[in-house]
């Protein structure tokens, strides 16, 4: 019986990465950043779910939990921070946060 | 195609293509409601690895909490269209994506040459209670407990600190 290789999953999972990555260097809008931030963490959860079920141990769900939780603490912190960055300069571009700069 | 891979590829093309509508729709929320079709996809991709809890987590945790919070946000700040930016074409794009395509190349072939990637998958193999809460419940509380406490502190942390950050005055 043919069934998947592992190395499918783990495939799927770099192009996701790849597609996160290029979401952070391309885009500007700092809530998409956010958004692609967020693809990039699943596509790590994908590839410790695939390597964990590869290995028939549960170890790396309990790693995709703590992403998760990671990922959650993540969201509220930097929602807050955009809501602040709004507020300060009355847009989301990342390019016009260059205050330091000055 | 068995039907695991006829599934695979559905929910492959699901993840990726909802992905893809983060990175190219024009308006913000059109970019969250394709995250949010994303997770389901990859929710289902869970569901085909035995990882059933992460599956049900994924759904609650990232498709409901995490993603109301995005979309909340986008409605509490009502951008309006002047404020969303299209760039142009730029070699620091054109470079950027280069990047990526040289990551993609890197992360793909470690990974695939790893000595499980030919491992093949399939139902019969799975221990019984493999990815349910139980077994998962128990190596939290016993192995991962300081990790797992850690996360609550963290979490703790970040309920302070949105406050902190985002209350105009304290």
């Amino acid at each position: 019986m043919m069934t998947i290789p592992v190395g499918w999953y783990l495939a799927l999972s770099a192009v996701l990465f790849t597609i996160g990555a290029v979401g952070v260097l391309v885009r500007r809008n700092a809530i998409v950043l956010f958004m692609c931030v967020e693809i990039m963490l699943n596509a790590a959860n994908l590839a410790f779910v695939a390597f964990s079920r590869a290995h028939n141990d549960t170890g790396g769900h309990l790693f995709a939990f703590m992403v998760i939780a990671v990922a959650a603490a993540e969201a509220g912190i930097g929602l807050a921070i955009i809501v602040n960055v709004f507020r300060h300069n009355r847009g989301l571009e990342v390019d016009g946060l260059n205050l330091m700069r000055h | 195609m068995t039907p695991e891979a006829v599934f695979f590829v559905l929910f492959a093309l699901g993840a990726v293509g909802g992905s893809a509508g983060v990175l190219l729709s024009r308006q913000p929320i059109n970019s969250a409601i394709s995250l949010v079709v994303s997770f389901f996809f990859l929710a289902g991709l869970y569901v085909l690895l035995s990882a059933h809890f992460l599956a049900v987590l994924q759904i609650l945790v990232y498709a409901g909490a995490i993603m109301v919070l995005f979309v909340f946000v986008l409605m509490l700040l009502n951008l309006r269209s002047g404020e969303l930016g299209r760039g142009k074409l730029t070699v620091t794009r054109l470079l950027g994506v280069g990047f990526a395509g040289a990551s993609c190349y890197v992360l793909a072939s470690s990974m695939l040459g790893s000595s499980v990637a030919g491992t093949r998958l399939w139902g019969g193999s799975v221990p019984a209670q493999f990815g349910t809460v139980r077994p998962l419940g128990l190596r939290l509380m016993t192995e991962y407990v300081l990790p797992f406490e850690m996360a609550s502190v963290l979490l703790l942390v970040g309920i302070v600190g949105a406050v902190v950050v985002a209350k105009r005055r304290l």
